[in-house]
């Protein structure tokens, strides 16, 4: 089986997984593992668009 | 200097060895999550588990390349101790030759990069798993 993600799926699912992990490992109570999951993969994303957008500019 | 270090190390209370932060840490890395779940934390051990096995398995179905045990490259040695920390699963990927990466999928190296990752958040899940066994988290 073989699955081919495009580099922004590939980006979002690293993110969502990786703020899981982040938030239930760097947090101590329920809220606060929310809260820093939350964070953590918006800024995954947004370094994501960001860092795109960057490029595009670049290339023009 | 050397003298507040040792002041240090006698004023902090040694960490009673339990058989717990032994054995949840250990379980930990076999099996992603497990470390949590035998200290009765099931959410938390649940989402490690899907969260750091979907991200391996994807890594493999992306033709990801797992890392073997090497001493050659820097970069192939340290790919090695992040897929290593995958525990079970790289075990299990290994037994059955998968992970040999496909050059022809474009995806192919960000599949190996999952793998590593996946890896890498296990050694800190097996961390956070230790933590909670010594009661330094709840």
């Amino acid at each position: 089986m073989t699955i081919t993600l495009n580099h922004f799926s590939a980006a979002a699912v690293f993110a969502l997984f990786t703020s899981i992990v982040f938030g239930i490992t760097h947090r101590e109570n329920t809220r606060d593992m929310v809260r820093y999951g939350l964070y953590c993969f918006v800024m995954f994303l947004g370094g994501v668009l960001a860092a795109g957008w960057a490029m595009w500019l670049l290339r023009k | 200097m050397a003298n507040s270090t040792a002041e240090k190390a006698k004023a902090a209370p040694a960490e009673p060895v339990s058989m717990m932060s032994v054995l949840a840490p250990a379980i930990g890395w076999l099996i992603p999550g497990a470390g949590h779940m035998i200290q009765k934390r099931w959410i938390r051990g649940l989402l490690l588990f899907v969260s750091i096995m979907t991200l391996f398995v994807l890594g493999l179905a992306m033709q990801g390349r797992i890392y073997k045990a090497n001493g050659g490259d820097i970069l192939d040695i340290l790919g090695f101790i992040g897929d290593v920390g995958a525990g079970g699963i790289y075990i299990l990927t290994l037994a059955n030759d998968w992970g040999q990466g496909a050059i022809a999928f474009a995806t192919a190296d960000y599949g190996t990069k999952f793998m590593i990752v996946a890896g890498l958040l296990n050694f800190i899940a097996v961390a956070d798993a230790y933590h909670i066994a010594i009661g330094k988290k709840k």
